[in-house]
């Protein structure tokens, strides 16, 4: 059996990876519920029952949704360009610091210039802390892999000293949060009750500018060619280390603008646990949608449907949490499998010749 | 105030604890050192430490030897390692995201099974771990004494690992094959050896060692498996063997350097906790493996064929 490369991958195929790769994560699922005890098919009914049996379900699937496009977005586009920025989390919580410095009263507007300004800065704070790394690959050639990774860590331990020290909240008797962000810079409900806001919106809104970018401008073509090889795209005159830098900053900054959603959005305030890896999961959310922004959209609601169903399932049926965690990682791998199975056909002849 | 913390230099406990935060990183940066070395870069690492600790408390939980935890943790290690392989070496999917996605798996397995096991323990019980043993004679001599031989088993276990991959990597055919697989495939598969064989077993051994790294905390460390235990140990790891030019001796001299400000940042943090927060000593470790990537990224040379998937007939 061996592997040839096929010429022309139809149309057809290419919508068959994420679709078979969602029912290989959920046959895994079906398995783990087997050996936790719990019977599959009404574990899955109240999995889709938690995630959108009623308004206020629904609205937490788009609620968890919204940071997942923004990393699944961040990922998706550094991926393109081979870079690789396993850092989204660390980019998410410097958004989320930045905010909290500017928002919980330290500038005053009115709240249509006040949301617009929260944004921007958490955008430019998680393109900050990715600025090192690309500079590092750039000019240093220090792996940025580890290098994304490890600011993770660093930043999160920021976070911890930013909560107990300057930007802790002195009303929180002893919570390691900070202050509230003030009214005008909370971001509205869009569906009356819930906790469903207008990240949501801009979250997809920032999806479709991606997506225009990467199909229609010279700067998407060139992230492509960059990706595709580096060393064909410097000869062809276009400065790879600029494109890379720019595609490393949209990468953090997209990723910042979820540390925007979670803290003026869904919380309200900065925690330790904003973000249960919503930067790691949105690794998964790019590759199950091929790294297409649109794609992203979808991939991203249906993992945080897993998410978002995985707790009622796991609080009626008794089984751990983690199960959504697996979904996770096993969409990952079989997107992979997928991948290779449709750019390459098999030929079960065996390598005699 | 200058002279405590020189003070700590003079502590044997200081020292002890340094030959003992090294060992994970030992076992850890010498796996990595061998999947690299066949061309394979393995970020599963993170997660196979995880399951790898998980995997030898509940072996030594449930009622076994302590050596059959510590062999069981090898062979969950070397089985994530087979599914790395089958994904990167057979399949030639990309490194990077392959090795992300066995991460989440790994670490999410372990916590499904750990809480699958122990429902609902707020305070992770404890094992009976590997004991110190105090070497006749040795252990008596003064200062030395109590820093290099009054240690665990496991620990001796994972010093007595830099030899033999020194001498698996240099000396021994099985490593001249995986060195050639990470070098110049071509050349291998023209002396009629499989380079997919030698890459898909170097990882699975690499990946059975980073999970004994792991069962070290559970086992000789902390004794007990907690969530997030890990915590980017195996991100540093990959650090090491890049600042260690990927040979096992350098990465025994990066382990211990790492351990040893590890060890001192712990009690630095005591003298100066007062007046800087101890987030920032904790901090020390992840700025410190950048640091080591960037000064040794100037004579940084990977193996030339790392990252890149080989397939039988293809030229490259």
């Amino acid at each position: 059996m061996r592997l040839e490369a096929r010429e022309h991958v139809p149309d057809w195929l290419k919508f068959l990876v994420p679709i078979s790769a969602i029912v290989i994560a959920l046959i895994i699922a079906a398995l783990l519920l087997i050996i936790a005890g719990a019977p599959p098919i009404e574990s899955f009914y109240y999995l889709v029952k938690g995630a959108f049996g009623s308004k206020n379900a629904l609205a937490e699937t788009g609620a968890r949704a919204t940071p997942l496009i923004l990393t699944g977005l961040a990922a998706g586009i550094a991926f393109r360009a081979k870079f690789w920025n396993i850092g989204a989390e660390g980019q998410l919580y410097a958004g989320a610091i930045a905010v909290t410095i500017v928002g919980t009263g330290a500038v005053n507007l009115p709240s249509s210039v006040m949301i617009p300004f929260l944004f921007i800065i958490g955008a430019l704070a998680g393109a900050a802390v990715i600025l090192p790394s690309v500079i590092l690959k750039q000019f240093f050639k220090v792996d940025e892999v580890v290098t994304t990774l490890l600011m993770n860590f660093i930043i999160l331990l920021f976070v911890s000293f930013v909560l107990e020290g300057p930007l802790k909240d002195p009303m929180s008797l002893g919570w390691p949060q900070a202050a509230s962000i003030i009214d005008t810079g909370i971001l509205p409900q869009i569906m009356d009750r819930t906790r469903l806001h207008l990240g949501f919106i801009i979250s997809i809104f920032v999806a479709i500018v991606l997506w225009i970018i990467l199909e229609t401008t010279s700067f998407g073509f060139r992230i492509k060619a960059v990706g595709y090889n580096s060393s064909a795209a410097n000869h062809s005159g276009h400065s790879v280390a600029r494109t890379m830098i720019l595609v490393a900053c949209i990468s953090g900054g997209v990723a910042g603008v979820a540390g925007v959603t979670e803290t003026a959005g869904l919380k309200g305030y900065l925690t330790l646990d904003l973000s249960p890896g919503f930067g790691y999961t949105g690794i998964a959310v790019a590759m199950l949608a091929a790294l297409n922004p649109i794609g992203i959209i979808f991939s991203a609601i249906f993992l945080a449907t897993i998410y978002v169903g995985a707790d009622s399932m796991s609080r009626a049926m008794n089984v751990p949490t983690y199960l959504a965690d697996v979904v996770v990682a096993v969409t990952v791998l079989s997107v992979l499998v997928s991948l290779v199975l449709t750019n390459y056909k098999i030929n079960f002849q065996s390598a005699s010749k | 105030m200058i002279l405590d913390f020189f003070e700590i230099l003079l502590n044997t406990g200081f020292w002890a604890a340094t030959i003992r935060i090294a060992c994970p990183l030992i076992f850890a940066t010498l796996g990595e050192l061998i999947c690299e070395r066949a061309g394979v870069l393995n970020l599963g690492i993170e997660g196979i430490m995880t399951v790898g600790a998980m995997v030898g408390w509940t072996t030594v939980y449930l009622g076994a030897e302590l050596s059959s935890g510590v062999i069981c943790a090898a062979l969950i290690g070397a089985i994530f390692g087979l599914i790395h392989a089958h994904f990167t070496v057979y399949l030639g999917a990309s490194q990077h995201v392959t090795g992300i996605g066995i991460t989440l798996l790994a670490s999410s397995l372990s916590y499904f099974a750990f809480r699958l096991i122990l429902p609902s323990s707020t305070t992770p019980p404890k094992i009976d771990a590997f004991q110190p043993i105090h070497i006749p004679i040795l252990s008596d001599i003064g200062f030395l004494g109590p820093i290099l031989f009054q240690h665990t088993a496991f620990t001796y276990f994972a010093f007595l690992m830099v030899p033999i991959t020194m001498w698996l990597i240099n000396k021994s055919p099985f490593g001249l094959a995986i060195k050639m697989a990470g070098e110049n495939p071509m050349a291998l598969e023209a002396q009629g050896i499989n380079v997919l064989t030698i890459r898909a077993l170097a990882v699975m051994l690499g990946s059975a060692l980073m999970a004994v790294g792991g069962a070290y905390l559970t086992m000789s460390a902390f004794n007990a498996f907690y969530f997030g235990m890990i915590n980017g140990r195996g991100w540093i790891a990959i650090a090491l063997v890049i600042f260690a030019s990927w040979r096992p001796q350098q990465a025994l001299f990066g382990a211990l350097l790492f351990a040893g400000l590890d060890a001192y940042q712990v009690r630095a943090q005591q003298l100066a906790g007062a007046f800087i927060p101890y987030q920032f000593f904790l901090m020390l470790p992840y700025v410190l493996s950048i640091f080591a990537m960037i000064i040794a990224a100037k004579k940084t040379r990977y193996p030339k064929a790392l990252l890149i998937p080989f397939r039988r007939g293809e030229r490259h």
